[in-house]
């Protein structure tokens, strides 16, 4: 069975969010590292010029830069590629913006393989090393409702957070109405478990479209701080749990659900898809997920 | 307004000097040569320069946090008794500390990160509308991270003439002399390069630094970048010509025969 399931785009759901935000408030700054046409902040920009901030090709002085305009009452928005917000610059994230009490938000996007930039631009060690970070909120959505969603659950969080992002036209799983952001079984009943997190979502249904209905999916937005209750209660209903996330399997989803299950002394085996331990081709996002067996095709046979 | 400050700027530095030998003596080491090159500077800032509530004083050489604890002891944010917990465990005095530490408006430390942080401050200031003045103290072996040129980038683009850079110009580094390790010079030129009204200063002389400091809020659409040259372990002999004046360690004789030298 399929739950809230839709199949539409939305175009630019991250510039409409943080429109809609800086509207609201007044305290809500935006930075950009030269890439502000590249990741949906321009109507922000043209709409607020003063409460946005080209700081040029320098992730880690854009992080330094959102710290001290997180200290003069600001709540900064640092908006770049994931690759270059965590590796190139995951001193600064984690010693301007998360050592608190001010704090930060970071939008990362082109996550994962979904760029045909090789190991340049495929953020896919991205989740983990944020995992890693005290406090850090970490958050992969899966659609733009969840994009959206995720944006506002980072304004009202305590602490630093960061959010994958998805530019441009941006498909749309679920129903934006009063829609809260959490862990929630999207197919049921089914015999094979698996659990997803990010575009791993859409690749599971694709999967589950080949599995004749015996698919169940849990999908995970937040992997920090799991939802260890909702993850394990799922968990206990499998032998073998297969996890499906667009990130190294190393440190994401898999690692996360794993943790849980080995946590709680539970039996469950957990299978972890995603990018094994090596540099992902470049090329096609089809491509990609081919070479890598994750695509529907290659799902449905790692779980049949 | 200088020749009357002098003296009781002369007496704030003396203090400061003597509580950061209190602050080490405690545990037997700490960043001293620091503390006591950098106390002119500290005593101008605390006690002439700063506006309460108003202006802002960035760390980003955490490892001197030593110096600027000693300067708050004397504004009673701190007592004397929790300063000499310096770098023990469980302390809140520590070596290089977090920011929400009271005083500390940063997390410094991680080194080459405190100016972009006063970047940020410097244009959210500006953005609120407030005349706050955000000062930042590096060190010059922090000139070596590639972090603090971006961050002058910036300063200098947006051309931001609410904030002053102090450059520690101390000549030392972890591995030894920073001409040796990594030569930063010239860093007056390099300032400049960057939109920077840029000069260097006596950091031991407090009339030097009182002059520096009216100079710089005289610039007028560019940051203000002050090279402070200081002697590491300034007010007592034996620490200004020890070699090892980066970081003390040293048994109790040798800290009360500072405090004897200091006066």
């Amino acid at each position: 069975m399929t739950v809230a399931v839709q199949s539409a785009t939305v175009d630019a759901p991250f510039a409409t969010a943080l429109l809609e935000l800086g509207r609201r408030r007044e305290d809500v700054v935006v930075l950009s590292a030269d890439l502000s046409k590249y990741t949906d902040v321009l109507p922000f920009a043209e709409e607020f010029p003063d409460r946005f901030f080209q700081v040029g090709m320098a992730e880690a002085n854009m992080m330094g830069i959102a710290g001290g305009l997180a200290k003069t009452g600001f709540l900064p928005i640092a908006v770049t590629y994931g690759v270059f917000a965590t590796r190139r610059a995951y001193d600064q994230v984690a010693m301007a913006l998360s050592t608190g009490p001010s704090r930060g938000i970071v939008v990362a996007f082109l996550p994962g393989i979904t760029t045909p930039f090789k190991a340049t631009h495929q953020a896919i060690d991205d989740l983990a090393l944020m995992r890693a970070l005290p406090g850090m909120t970490v958050i992969d959505p899966a659609d733009a409702t969840e994009l959206s969603a995720a944006v506002e659950f980072a304004v009202a969080a305590a602490g630093p957070v960061y959010i994958r992002g998805m530019r441009a036209v941006v498909p749309r799983l679920f129903d934006p109405a009063r829609f809260e952001l959490r862990a929630r079984e999207v197919l049921t009943g089914g015999e094979i478990g698996l659990i997803s997190t990010g575009l791993g979502c859409q690749w599971a249904l694709e999967a589950a479209e080949l599995l004749d209905g015996r698919a169940s999916l849990l999908h995970v937005p937040v992997l920090k701080p799991l939802d260890v209750d909702a993850v394990c209660t799922y968990c206990a209903r499998f032998d073998v749990v297969t996890t499906v996330e667009n990130h190294s399997i190393a440190g994401g989803l898999g690692t996360a659900v794993s943790e849980a299950v080995a946590g709680r002394g539970m039996p469950t085996r957990v299978r972890r898809l995603g990018v094994p331990d090596r540099w992902a081709p470049a090329g096609s996002l089809d491509y990609i997920r081919r070479e890598l067996a994750l695509d529907a095709a290659g799902i449905a046979e790692a779980v049949r | 307004m200088s020749a009357v400050a002098t003296p009781s700027l002369t007496e704030r530095a003396h203090e400061i000097r003597r509580t950061v030998l209190l602050m080490c003596r405690g545990r037997g080491q700490g960043y001293a040569g620091q503390g006591l090159g950098l106390a002119d500077l500290f005593a101008c800032l605390y006690f002439s320069e700063l506006r309460a509530s108003v202006d802002r004083f960035v760390l980003s050489t955490g490892h001197s946090a030593i110096t600027l604890f000693a300067a708050l002891h004397q504004q009673g944010v701190y007592e004397l008794e929790e300063l000499c917990t310096y770098g023990m465990d469980g302390s809140r005095i520590e070596e290089s500390p977090l920011e929400g530490t009271p005083g500390f408006e940063i997390t410094g430390g991680s080194l080459g990160q405190g100016l972009s942080q006063a970047v940020g401050m410097a244009l959210g200031e500006r953005l609120r509308g407030r005349d706050s003045r955000v000062y930042c103290l590096a060190s010059d072996g922090e000139l070596q991270e590639g972090q603090t040129w971006e961050a002058c980038m910036a300063a200098g683009h947006h051309k931001l003439d609410n904030l002053v850079l102090f450059v520690d110009d101390n000549r030392m580094q972890a591995d030894g002399a920073t001409a040796d390790v990594m030569n930063v010079e010239p860093v007056v030129d390099k300032l400049s390069a960057f939109g920077f009204a840029a000069r260097r200063v006596d950091a031991n002389s407090i009339d030097d630094v009182l002059a520096a400091l009216d100079w710089a809020r005289e610039q007028k659409g560019r940051p203000c970048g002050l090279v402070c040259s200081n002697l590491p372990g300034k007010g007592v002999p034996s620490f200004e010509v020890y070699a090892k004046v980066h970081y003390i360690r040293a048994p109790d004789d040798v800290w009360a025969r500072a405090l004897e030298e200091l006066g």
